[in-house]
């Protein structure tokens, strides 16, 4: 159901009756290491590239948001999944492995959301009873494709994020228990000439801010009416750009915790993380792995994430362009909870 | 002496590389090709090789040095073979860091994987 | 507390242009330490060309070459110690700290090479390795390479003609 200008209502309220995360050994360290389903201790996984490594995260944390779910892999009628490598390559891959009907997207990092509001509409509109959402992100994969290998000695400014290696997958159900999904607002791409890949949450904090708004503009909501609202992944020099515009913007952010996955994922004073974390995996782990669990205790009711994604090619900002940045917003509320 | 000059003369070398990277906000590719030109350049006027007498391996051993001696070769040639050694010489003096490089970096990737 | 009417426009969207967002943007950048990073490349480069010149003298000394004769064998051994750091794992964590104090050395270079060929492995030895072992040195043989052809050019055409 539409509702404003670019908002999908969920009548039905799908359910997220499993979701797992798996994360390598640096999220590991981080403060939100015991809500993950499995840290990997190595980077390489024992697998024999990174690319392996990265295709391993997305397989495992399927398989594991399938057995929370309780289901089986063929009773599941869609996996939607995407993830930064050229081609989303290790969505094919893991979605090879689980046999299910496939659709794969390009979000950058802010595929989880949209493969969650994708995911919850088909839930939704009865063209699915069972779909699942996922996304996988590699620190050395993003390293190795995006910027430099990784051995190689470049000095990283304080601007740049650290891309989150790990997976995170859910499952949506026409019922069940568990949180549900409440609506999606779906982000336009917001360019405002940031071209520095090396500062990309000033490049996407535009496009946050652009979506919250949207958001708010088309539900009647206000922050207020969420205990938490997240950003993906705008980090240590993005989220305070977004607070400042929102703010300008009159809109009252400051009368809801307002946070950030990139920020919550690492200790950012003791890991060398630079501005904070990235990545597909970024919000995926927060979402899926910290924030569920909080609601599954009862101490978050409704929240917003809202996932941010820079929209570059390798290529693109060799050739001079800015940065295209876009960010999806989803709310998700705790199970029996009236609106 | 000349350790000291080494120093002095290499760090102000690479002090000139930092400015680039973080006043000029030049990424490492560019900043190596521009400190490669410039140790071109320098040895076109005939500066470099009184720098190297003077700091050794403070400015043998920085980037710049890379370009000196690409000249190098290729006046050198010049002078002996005429205007095609412009084009001939230019790789006879560096070879030995060239190669290298390739040689080391092949038989590493043969035994070693990346830590991350 | 929320609305149930959904009302358009409530809040305005930005209105900031990019060329005032770019200004924006980079008042909020957090401060590179600029004199931190150049004391910091200062002391690893210097020390990097003391080490270069304590080999060249081991092999003066050593091994009677001449300053010149040196030279090469110098620029070989520094080579050999950036591919071992850079096998370590070491060289990355360096260059963190140091930046172009690590970066410009000879050193910078043969670790461009080295990493990018550990990092290809998995493509293959010949596509992956050989393909891609240039990816960052390359720009630096180019460039050196046609800044040497025009200087040798206009020494040709100024009649200078070489050493």
């Amino acid at each position: 159901m539409l509702r404003g200008k670019q908002t999908w209502w969920f009548e039905s309220r799908p359910v997220i009756i499993g979701a797992a995360t798996v994360v390598g050994p640096d999220e590991g360290e981080g403060p939100l290491a015991a809500d993950f389903d499995l840290v990997h201790p190595e980077l390489d996984m024992q697998q024999k590239s990174w690319e392996k490594a990265e295709r391993l995260l997305l397989e495992q944390a399927s398989e594991f948001a399938l057995q929370h779910a309780g289901i089986d892999s063929s009773q599941l009628q869609f996996f939607v999944g995407g993830d930064l490598l050229n081609q989303i390559i290790s969505n094919s891959f893991a979605a090879r492995s689980l046999g299910v009907p496939y659709v794969g997207v390009f979000g950058a990092c802010s595929t989880s959301m949209e493969t969650l509001a994708l995911a919850s509409l088909m839930v939704d509109s009865g063209a699915a009873q069972y779909a699942m959402a996922a996304t996988c992100s590699h620190n050395c994969t993003a390293e190795k494709q995006f910027r430099y290998p990784t051995e190689y000695g470049s000095q990283k400014p304080p601007t740049a994020q650290y891309t989150v290696t790990g997976a995170g997958a859910a499952v949506i159900a026409s019922s069940g228990s568990g949180p549900y999904v409440e609506c999606a607002t779906v982000g336009k791409i917001v360019d405002l000439g940031i071209k520095d890949p090396f500062n990309m949450g000033a490049a996407m904090a535009p496009a946050a801010v652009d979506t919250i708004q949207s958001h708010f503009n088309d539900t009647g909501r206000t922050p207020g009416d969420y205990d938490i609202i997240v950003t993906g992944d705008l980090a240590g020099v993005g989220h305070p750009i977004a607070r400042d515009l929102l703010t300008r913007g009159g809109v009252p952010i400051d009368n809801t915790d307002f946070n950030d996955c990139g920020l919550m994922v690492y200790d950012v004073k003791k890991q060398k993380v630079q501005a904070g974390g990235s990545g597909c995996a970024c919000s995926a782990v927060v979402t899926y792995g910290h924030l569920l669990k909080r609601m599954r205790k009862g101490q978050l009711k409704r929240i917003l994430v809202v996932a941010t994604g820079a929209l570059l090619s390798p290529l693109s900002f060799q050739q001079g362009e800015s940065i295209p940045c876009i960010a999806h917003a989803v709310s998700i509320c705790a199970g029996g909870e009236g609106a | 002496m000349i350790f000291l000059w080494a120093f002095l003369v290499g760090g102000a070398i690479c002090m000139l590389g930092q400015i680039m990277f973080d006043v000029f906000k030049m990424t490492p590719a560019h900043t190596m090709a521009t400190l490669v030109v410039i140790g071109a350049v320098v040895d076109g006027f005939n500066l470099y090789e009184p720098l190297i007498k003077f700091a050794g391996a403070g400015a043998t051993v920085p980037i710049t040095s890379f370009g000196n001696a690409l000249v190098h070769g290729a006046l050198t040639e010049l002078h002996t073979s005429g205007w095609i050694g412009v084009i001939s010489g230019i790789f006879k003096v560096t070879s030995a860091g060239i190669s290298a490089a390739i040689i080391f970096s092949f038989l590493a990737s043969l035994v070693v994987r990346p830590k991350g | 507390m929320s609305s149930k009417e959904a009302t358009s426009g409530r809040y305005k969207k930005m209105s900031m242009s990019p060329k005032e967002y770019k200004t924006y943007a980079q008042s909020k950048e957090p401060p590179r330490s600029v004199f931190a990073n150049c004391v910091k490349a200062y002391v690893v480069g210097g020390l990097i060309c003391v080490l270069g010149q304590a080999v060249t003298e081991l092999f003066v000394h050593l091994m009677g070459m001449t300053p010149e004769q040196a030279s090469n064998p110098t620029v070989a051994v520094m080579i050999f110690i950036s591919v071992i750091l850079t096998c370590l794992g070491v060289y990355d964590k360096i260059a963190q700290f140091a930046g172009a104090g690590s970066a410009v050395p000879v050193t910078g270079f043969a670790n461009s090479m080295c990493s990018a060929a550990l990092e290809h492995r998995s493509e293959g030895l010949v596509l992956g390795v050989g393909g891609n072992m240039f990816k960052l040195a390359g720009s630096v043989i180019v460039f050196g390479t046609v800044a040497a052809f025009f200087v040798g050019i206009a020494h040709l055409i100024l009649g200078t003609g070489g050493q």
